[in-house]
């Protein structure tokens, strides 16, 4: 049995999901302890380069045509095989639309444990220890990873992306597999999501913008910000009764309920409406010259410049950290 | 077609959390124990599924406090058949890869040709019911599924993708699928209709299997996160401001 | 080929019957065989031309059999159950319970209600509150008060008055502000007191008139299974919907209280209010009549008596007032579907209102009903010249005016 950490690269269309570099950095963390190495196992197809800048040890690459998008059933055979061959100490995935239900397929497959919503891992005094959040967030969990081997799904907030990127390119090593057949389930297609039906209900970046907007000209760039975040724009009331964006796009009592993992509330002063339809939200950044608004009872973050100074800013900085 | 719903019940976050004393679980005390949302809308999946194309609905609980309310609830909407496991309760030591064991030894007695799940609860901690139980009985699971179209012994489902980018893929039945959201929002029952279904619907009781709860973590310790009453302000220029901002997203893989 | 919409509209008429002669059963509903189509019921209804059947429609549709047609449009979730058709009704058909509320249920039934309204109802039934609060925080509202606010299962003695504060007197930040007014007042004049804290739900009249009867009831029987443990003499109410619950609709379910909302209570004790009243006002009030206080129980002199005894407070009237005074757009669910009414009518009712306050030259709009204070605070933020009006609740009045103590 080995000591070596094992990361599944969660991918879709040519792009390594954060999520894969948080398990990197949680993987690393747990190898101090193990004493073992980093391997990030890619499956994928034309995809040798994707783990490139991954702060792993070495790369176990499996390339299959069939391999080209995500197919939980082909997953599921392949890393049996790998993980049941010669288990790793820990296998860590994104607890995502792909890797929660391939880690518990698995588990129940390999009879190897799981644990899910992992947070933050420890390694100290021989032992691996993980943190999970669950109930929303309000509630966190320690204990034991459980010995000898186990799987592991990682949540985002205890890790930042870049710890888990890497200088240099691990080796990658070609690792083949008996020939895929059509099993149950096939992946057909993929459909677009159209701009115009966003639901800001389930969009995991909302720039909501209030009052401090001022004018319909200004929503543009708050459009811009939202865009170059990959989120959407919403609004409080005022916003959408002004007529600058559509009523799907009203957050509160009268509007829809949010839960994004990021609300950037831009000029909005946080009438109890209003927050009825926000609250939920993971991480909220107001930005309001008025600091008594109570939106910033709210926030964990605030601010006091003016929205209209901080947005050019802003969509520079995201423009620079993204591109980089 | 005969569709199974394995239902989950999960501590209500809406009144405040408190720990027990031994540190390492919720205190019961005033916990509510409510059906899990996304449960909701496998239930009104197989609804949808039912009222298109005829066959029965069968739900299944574990036993504990909120449990026949929720049965009963169901028994208005439509649900054909409610079967309740005695003898092990919500509000006790029962982790997913216990339930998926539960759940596997009646559907396999049940035979449907679709179980449908909620594709995950707040507090799962070893994994989501769905790919335990769909491996448990050997059947091909998918999750976060937001539409599905059975043709000729498969099923066309949508699968959604962080951002927005849904997956088609067809799933030969039977097939445990995760449900993220149903194709229109879980209705509503009155509550006469309800109180209704009390007097005359049947809750099939039936012992569980020893639990065997192999496969999850053990939990020494369990606490709650330090939260600020009041933002944390961020000082300086909208220079500096952004900076933070753009810190801030990137802690969470988000810029 | 003729003979299927033929069987259909048998079916259809069948429905109709049936639904008629379930509004039959009662006393009120066979008024409506009253009507005499003139349609005031329509003019004055808030959102009658929006409504694809207003009361008169409605009537004529299921004169006609068609009552499947009224069914089929979702333009009834606009009433506001606010009595106004009721009250002009020269046939004198109570069409706000008769007629408007029984076919809300009819249609809730069917299980298709919008969602913002669906998701009130589901907290009503989970936490006994249409917010989705939590239960245990219902009292918290009253942490800061001096001397404390009684709850009933802590103090363990009769009281004389037992306070049914309501869900939006205890949780809306607005409401709790003016329930903590009128605890301050009680407080001033020694009222022997109590409130039921966690074990008090919903007073449920809001969902009946949403149509969700069999809510209302369950919210009932819980709010006498509480009453029943403590012994007190009459109930107080703040919000003018529990008052008309607890008035009209709790005893035929064998519900029976001496009850009495806020301003009715104090201005019976006006006699000793009055001359702790001290602190100048010196303000043009306009009083907004709650439905649910006016037209649908005839109270309008407490109020204004109340307001009256305030130095300084010069009472104005807006053009609409008394038994013509306009809803907030809160009540008979209301509260729950600004959403879908934005969506239908793109105004709000509470606009109306405070433009009326503001062509009287009003510097305060004084109300007396937690639905309304929230509503019209909105409102002075989008009616063009309305900065500068103040919305209170009259307790909040009150209190400004008492003198300091001690």
């Amino acid at each position: 049995m080995s000591q070596d950490i094992h990361v599944i690269v969660e991918h879709l269309r040519g792009q390594v999901a954060d999520i894969t570099y948080v398990a990197v950095a949680a993987a690393r963390r747990l190898a101090t302890g193990t004493g073992g190495g980093v391997a990030a196992v890619l499956l994928g197809h034309d995809g040798e380069t994707l783990a490139g800048d991954l702060a792993a040890d070495r790369v176990v690459y499996i390339d299959d045509p069939a391999l080209a998008d995500f197919n939980p059933e082909h997953y599921n055979v392949i890393l049996a095989d790998l993980i049941g061959g010669d288990p790793p100490r820990c296998v860590l995935f994104g607890d995502t639309s792909m890797g929660a239900e391939v880690a518990g397929v698995l588990s129940a497959r390999l009879s190897m444990p799981l644990v899910s919503r992992c947070r933050s891992v420890d390694a100290a005094n021989g032992r691996l220890r993980f943190i999970s959040q669950i109930c929303g967030g309000k509630i966190l969990v320690e204990g034991d990873i459980p010995e000898p081997n186990a799987l592991i799904t990682m949540v985002p907030g205890g890790y930042k992306p870049e710890q888990g990127r890497g200088e240099t390119a691990p080796e990658v090593t070609r690792t083949s597999v008996s020939p895929l057949g059509s099993g149950r389930v096939a992946f057909a297609g993929y459909q677009e999501p159209k701009a115009e039906d966003i639901d800001i209900s389930t969009t995991p970046i909302l720039v909501a913008i209030g009052r401090g907007i001022a004018n319909e000209d200004n929503v543009e760039l708050a459009e811009e910000l939202a865009e170059t975040l990959g989120g959407a724009v919403c609004a409080s009331r005022p916003v959408v009764d002004q007529g600058w964006l559509p009523t799907t796009r009203m957050v509160g009592k009268s509007g829809k309920r949010v839960k994004p993992d990021v609300y950037l509330a831009l000029g909005i002063s946080g009438a109890p409406e209003h927050v009825e339809g926000m609250s939920d939200s993971d991480l909220t950044i107001a930005v309001n010259t008025d600091p008594e608004a109570p939106i910033f009872d709210v926030a964990q973050y605030g601010s006091e410049v003016d929205l209209l100074d901080l947005l050019p800013v802003l969509i520079e900085r995201v423009r620079a950290a993204k591109g980089g | 077609m005969n569709i199974v719903v394995p239902v989950k019940l999960v501590p209500d976050l809406v009144e405040e959390l408190e720990i027990d004393d031994g540190g390492t679980a919720l205190d019961t005390t005033w916990l509510r124990f409510i059906l899990n949302e996304v449960d909701e809308h496998a239930l009104e999946q197989a609804l949808l599924l039912k009222e298109s194309l005829s066959g029965t609905v069968s739900v299944i609980s574990l036993d504990g406090e909120g449990v026949d309310d929720v049965l009963f609830a169901s028994s208005a909407k439509g649900v054909d058949r409610l079967i309740k496991l005695t003898g092990v309760d919500y509000g006790v030591n029962v982790n997913n890869h216990a339930m998926a064991r539960f759940y596997a030894t009646t559907v396999r007695i049940l035979e449907p040709d679709l179980v449908l799940v909620g594709v995950q609860a707040h507090n799962d901690l070893d994994g989501s019911l769905g790919p335990l139980l769909a491996e448990y009985v050997g059947m091909p699971y998918v999750g976060y599924v937001s539409g599905i179209a059975p043709i000729n012994g498969r099923c066309r489902v949508r699968k959604e993708y962080p951002g927005g980018l849904i997956a088609e893929m067809d799933v030969e039945m039977p097939a445990v699928l995760g449900v993220q959201a149903a194709e229109s929002p879980p209705r509503y029952v009155a509550i006469s209709r309800i109180r209704q279904a009390m007097k005359t619907a049947a809750v099939d009781e039936q012992a569980a299997p020893d639990l065997d709860t192999t496969g999850g973590p053990m939990v020494d310790s369990m606490f709650k996160p330090e939260t600020a009453e009041r933002a944390t302000m961020i000082t300086g220029d909208e220079d500096e401001v952004a900076g933070r901002i753009v810190d801030l997203l990137r802690e969470l893989g988000k810029a | 080929m003729m003979a299927a919409p033929a069987m259909e509209a048998a079916d259809a008429a069948g429905f109709t019957d049936s639904f008629s002669l379930s509004l039959e059963e009662v006393e009120e509903g066979r008024r409506i065989r009253a009507c005499l189509q003139c349609a005031a019921c329509s003019g004055i209804c808030p959102f009658g031309y929006l409504m694809d059947f207003p009361p008169h429609k409605m009537i004529s549709a299921m004169r006609a059999g068609m009552f499947e047609k009224v069914m089929g449009v979702d333009s009834l979730w606009l009433c506001v159950s606010c009595y106004a058709c009721a009250q002009i009704c020269p046939a004198q058909i109570p069409l706000t319970n008769g007629l408007m509320t029984r076919a809300k249920e009819e249609m809730l039934l069917t299980g298709s209600i919008p969602a913002e309204l669906q998701e009130a109802l589901e907290n009503s039934q989970r936490y006994g509150n249409a917010l989705g609060e939590p239960p245990r925080r219902r009292a918290d509202w009253a942490m800061d008060i001096e001397p404390a606010v009684p709850i009933l299962s802590k103090i363990k003695r009769p009281v004389e008055v037992l306070w049914f504060v309501g869900d939006y007197a205890s949780y809306h930040p607005r409401g709790r502000q003016a329930s903590q007014a009128l605890a301050r007042v009680l407080n001033r004049l020694d009222v022997d007191y109590g409130i039921l804290g966690p074990e008090e739900n919903s007073d449920g009249d809001s969902q009946r008139l949403a149509g969700e009867t069999g809510l209302f009831e369950m919210l009932a029987e819980k709010n006498a299974r509480a009453f029943g443990k403590y012994e007190f003499e009459e109930i107080l109410t703040t919000d003018p919907h529990a008052f008309n619950a607890l008035k009209n609709e709790y005893p035929a379910l064998g519900i029976s209280y001496p009850v009495a909302h806020y301003s009715q209570f104090l201005a019976g004790r006006l006699d000793r209010l009055q001359p702790l009243l001290t602190r100048e006002i010196p303000a043009r009030v306009a009083f907004h009549d709650p439905c649910y206080l006016g037209r649908a129980n005839g109270i309008y002199e407490d109020p204004r008596r109340l307001l009256t005894a305030v130095p300084g407070v010069e009472l104005v009237e807006m053009l609409h007032t008394r038994e013509t005074s306009i809803c907030c757009g809160g009540g008979g669910g209301g509260m729950w579907l600004d959403g879908f009414r934005w969506e239908k009518a793109h105004f709000r009712l509470s606009e109306i209102r405070v433009q009326e306050a503001i062509d009287v030259r009003a510097d305060i709009l004084a109300v007396t009903c937690p639905y309304e204070m929230p509503r019209f605070e909105d409102a002075t933020k989008t009616v063009t010249g309305a900065k500068h009006l103040v919305v209170k609740d009259i307790a909040e009045l009150l209190v400004d005016s008492l003198i300091e103590q001690g």
